[in-house]
């Protein structure tokens, strides 16, 4: 056996870093069907889970992967796959099984320029609002945005440390620029890494109701085979997972597995503010998009204009109170991001019109570039000037 | 300190492995911060292919280079296409045999037979080591045991021995090649002081 937590120092890629991250967090089975950009995750995968005694499945495809992760989660191995664009949307329907079953698992999305094929080897974050609304129904759920491979060795234990403790699918929303990125990665000792488990059932066994919410909204999980009644469905169900086809159940379900992230957003949410005590522009970004802005914050500050990052380590759910307190004192936000405008919606929303709200941003394929984002603070700086 | 890489040619010469063995040497092995990205297209051989490199002591942010510093090229197309990137007195070092016709640029430009010398050693694929051997002793941008340990680290299991004689020619070239412009231009110096 190898160990499955490599402490030192390395010269990863995103993808590969994503993956030492997924077993430091205790991983042990990967399903997944090869996709650029993301395929580096699942041959490394492929490589280090045998010899860590985890399973690695090459599926038929990404829906069946999605499905095999979620089987996994259920028997108490935690589990992760990892696509792009096309097999991302064909994993949406068994992402909406894994809220409404509420079993814990990871999805990464290395994210490349889309619709349909689109650009491959390219990358972008044009998948943002369907991590939050892909899947049908109304739902909450988290999504990470890593900049870095060091950061998605972290982000990827804080996915499954926050799918472990609220039993919700958690997305990693990655590009293929972080992807294939590769930089120096500093993997801790096993002792200084903390990981969560989820909450487990406690007491008789043929009382059990595998989902009776315990003191943080979360239910308890039985593992198959440990002897516990269960029932799992994608119908409306009751505490004892039963469907019940009525309005009431369907309430009483929704309140459980939407309250347990409302009610936690605190816990939940990552964000970085970087020079934003005294801005007048407030740049809002995450992964790759947020380096270039941060860039271009340092050479707006050198010409004498107050620019500040505030940087998403989590986009969903998106920190509301924090755009809404910002909206309330600087004088305007730009919005950076590989995409023609999804998280700028949000920023939009959130600003209430007390502050003009601008995208810079385009439609993927490469990275936006310092000088381009440079431009636009210096352009709004001029516009909102004494305002 | 900054620099920045650029290192072209086509898909299956080694352009990635090249830039990713001396990110390797530039992280681990001389403790600097260093990025690099990769550029290719969905052929699997021949399209055109590209690998940045950022080695600073700094953080960096925006990971892709904006003005090279040294421009590496392995093809005509690749240096077509990246050419514009070379920053004023930046460093040209191209394949002699794969890259023709060359403008003239304000800085040095290197040319190196790395692809006939990999093949005299009976493997053209080491054609992008041969290359790192030559850029290690000409520019100051990686050291040479970094670089030493990173080849062997990056190689394919049983071709340590061929590969880093493959790195020594180009870095016994550089070395040659620089120690001629040296006398070169002191004769130069010299001849104009006598006259």
């Amino acid at each position: 056996m190898e160990p499955a937590v490599l402490t030192g120092e390395h010269f990863f890629n995103g993808d590969v870093a994503c993956a030492e991250g997924a077993l430091a967090a205790g991983c042990r089975f990967f399903a997944g069907y090869p996709i650029t950009p993301a395929t580096e995750v699942a041959e490394h995968m492929s490589k280090r889970l045998p010899r860590v005694g985890g399973v690695f499945i090459q599926m038929e495809d990404e829906i069946s992967a999605m499905a095999a992760i979620l089987g996994a989660s259920c028997a108490g191995v935690k589990s992760m796959t990892a696509t792009s664009g096309p097999g991302f949307s064909l994993m949406m329907e068994n992402i909406g099984l894994g809220i409404a079953i509420e079993t814990p698992c990871v999805l990464v999305n290395v994210q490349r320029a889309g619709p349909s094929t689109g650009l491959p080897t390219l990358g972008a974050q044009g998948d943002m609002m369907q991590a939050r609304w892909g899947s049908h129904g109304h739902y909450e759920i988290i999504a990470l945005a890593p900049s870095s491979p060091q950061e998605i060795f972290y982000q990827t234990i804080t996915a499954f440390n926050l799918s472990e403790t609220y039993r919700i699918p958690v997305l990693i929303m990655a590009d293929e620029i972080v992807g294939h990125l590769s930089e120096r990665v500093i993997i801790p000792d096993p002792a200084k890494i903390k990981l969560h488990s989820r909450p487990r059932p406690k007491g008789r066994k043929d009382r059990f109701k595998p989902f009776q919410p315990g003191p943080n909204g979360v239910a308890p999980m039985a593992h198959a085979g440990e002897g516990y009644m269960v029932h799992f469905t994608g119908l409306t169900h009751d505490e004892r997972g039963y469907p019940v086809m009525t309005a009431e159940a369907q309430a009483e379900m929704m309140e459980r597995i939407t309250g347990k992230v409302r009610r936690n957003l605190d816990k939940i949410i990552q964000v970085e503010k970087y020079r934003l005590e005294d801005a007048d522009i407030a740049l809002v970004s995450y992964g790759i998009s947020s380096r270039s802005s941060q860039a271009a914050v340092d050479e707006a500050r050198e010409k004498g204009i107050k620019a500040g990052l505030f940087r998403l380590l989590t986009v969903w759910p998106f920190p509301e109170e924090i755009v809404c307190e910002l909206a309330s004192r600087v004088k305007g936000f730009i919005t950076v991001e590989l995409n023609l405008g999804q998280i700028h919606l949000e920023v939009q929303r959130c600003a209430r019109g007390m502050a003009p709200a601008i995208l810079v941003g385009h439609a993927g394929g490469s990275a936006i570039t310092p000088e381009e984002i440079l431009a636009n603070i210096e352009e709004l700086a001029g516009r909102v000037q004494g305002k | 300190m900054r620099k920045e890489i650029l290192i072209t040619g086509l898909g299956g010469q080694g352009i990635v492995l090249a830039g990713q063995v001396l990110g390797l040497a530039a992280c681990l092995a001389d403790h600097l911060e260093a990025s690099f990205t990769q550029s290719y297209g969905p052929e699997a051989r021949g399209g055109a292919c590209s690998a940045q490199l950022i080695i600073s002591d700094a953080k960096i942010h925006y990971p892709y280079v904006r003005n090279a510093d040294i421009l590496v090229c392995m093809s005509q197309s690749g240096y077509e296409k990246y050419r514009n990137m070379l920053k004023h007195e930046g460093t040209l070092i191209v394949d002699q045999d794969m890259v023709r016709s060359v403008e003239s640029v304000s800085g040095d430009v290197f040319p190196v037979p790395a692809t006939r010398m990999a093949e005299e050693l009976g493997r053209k694929m080491m054609a992008n080591i041969v290359m790192l051997g030559f850029v290690t002793s000409v520019t100051e941008a990686v050291s040479l045991e970094g670089m030493l340990s990173s080849v062997a680290d990056s190689v394919p299991k049983g071709t340590e021995k061929t590969n880093l004689a493959a790195f020594n020619k180009g870095y016994d070239l550089g070395r040659a090649m620089l120690k001629a412009r040296t006398k070169k231009a002191a004769a130069k110096h010299e001849s104009k002081e006598q006259g």
